[in-house]
């Protein structure tokens, strides 16, 4: 199989990590960790002024890295909210990319399938390229393509679990039958090995922070994702052998002296 | 007049968004909006503030 890569919207990335700029115990190892994942895009927020430590120094930090800029809306909660959040990043950060976040529950922070397609028909229209973060069904992500949408990010799990892929299945699925979009798993990766079998499933790329910056160690975190989604890529590209129900042994049996002598 | 600057009541003489901005020290880079709607910073100057309106003024910070 031809290898191609993570396309975003008609921009090409060799590598397939999307990271998250939030968590890190410093600055500093905010950056080492994002130069260690060998990632091309990392995430940004906004929020109140003075409300955290944030403003010019944290996005001087961000634009050395010479990264792609994806900001979010993280924490809206309405169709409104989120349109007005991604109107205010598009002029902060001069990039008409919004990873859309709608929260539904606040309790698994699970998207809201249905204010989540009126923003993102409302935010296409306005020219924006919408990378919704979704749930894992596939009649929502069919919508969302049939909006528009180039790129879709499902969860594999509620935000900052760690648990991986809880729905394996649902996952292939929606690969299965949106074949030509890009599809990044968001959310809920705890372990390289997760983040390696999202790409097996033939995801594109997958989206992650907690995973790393809640690690002991994020620059090592981070490097180990690096390898884990290249593996994991590698694989699908190559095609994995069929499973199968009953054993078959690898060394050859013809020859094999002593053959059922006893 | 009264004015809510993200999210505190507050008293301005300030008579529209862009002089409200500076009167509270805005630090760019930063984004406005007015009663829940973006203002783009190219009509904060043209933008009148009413006595009860709220101002929202946000700026860069981490995000997952």
């Amino acid at each position: 199989m031809q290898d191609k890569p993570l396309t975003i919207y008609g921009q090409a990335f060799e590598n397939r990590l999307l990271i998250g700029s939030a968590l890190y115990p410093s600055p500093m190892v905010m950056q080492q960790a994002i130069s260690e994942s060998g990632a091309g895009i990392v995430t940004v927020s906004l929020r109140r002024q003075s409300s955290v430590a944030a403003g010019e120094d944290f996005w001087q930090l961000i634009r050395n890295t010479g990264l792609t800029v994806l900001p979010n809306t993280a924490g809206c909660n309405s169709t409104k909210e989120a349109v007005t959040l991604a109107h205010m990043c598009r002029e902060v950060f001069a990039t008409d990319w919004i990873k859309l976040e709608l929260i539904g529950d606040e309790y698994n922070l699970q998207p809201d399938p249905i204010a989540l397609l009126e923003a993102t028909e409302i935010l296409l229209q306005e020219g924006f390229k919408v990378l919704p973060y979704c749930t894992d069904d596939l009649v929502l992500c069919q919508r969302l393509a049939a909006l528009g949408c180039e790129v879709l990010m499902p969860w594999g799990s509620p935000i900052g679990t760690g648990k991986g892929l809880l729905n394996p299945y649902n996952l292939k699925t929606i690969r299965e039958r949106l074949p030509e979009l890009t599809l990044i798993v968001d959310a809920g990766l705890g372990l390289p090995s997760h983040a390696c079998q999202a790409l097996e499933l033939g995801y594109d790329g997958v989206l992650l922070n907690s995973a790393i910056a809640g690690a002991g160690c994020p620059v090592t975190m981070a490097g180990a994702f690096n390898h884990a989604v290249q593996a994991g890529r590698h694989a699908y590209v190559a095609q994995a052998m069929p499973q199968k129900e009953v054993a078959a042994p690898s060394t050859p049996t013809m020859g094999m002296p002593f053959w059922h002598q006893n | 007049m009264k004015i809510t600057f993200n999210g505190q009541l507050t008293d301005s003489a300030a008579d529209n968004l862009q002089s409200l901005v500076i009167a509270m020290g805005a630090k760019e880079p930063f984004a406005v909006a007015l009663n829940g709607q973006f203002i783009p910073r190219s009509q904060c100057q043209t933008t009148l503030l009413s006595d009860g309106d709220s101002v929202e003024l946000l700026s860069p910070i981490q995000g997952g």
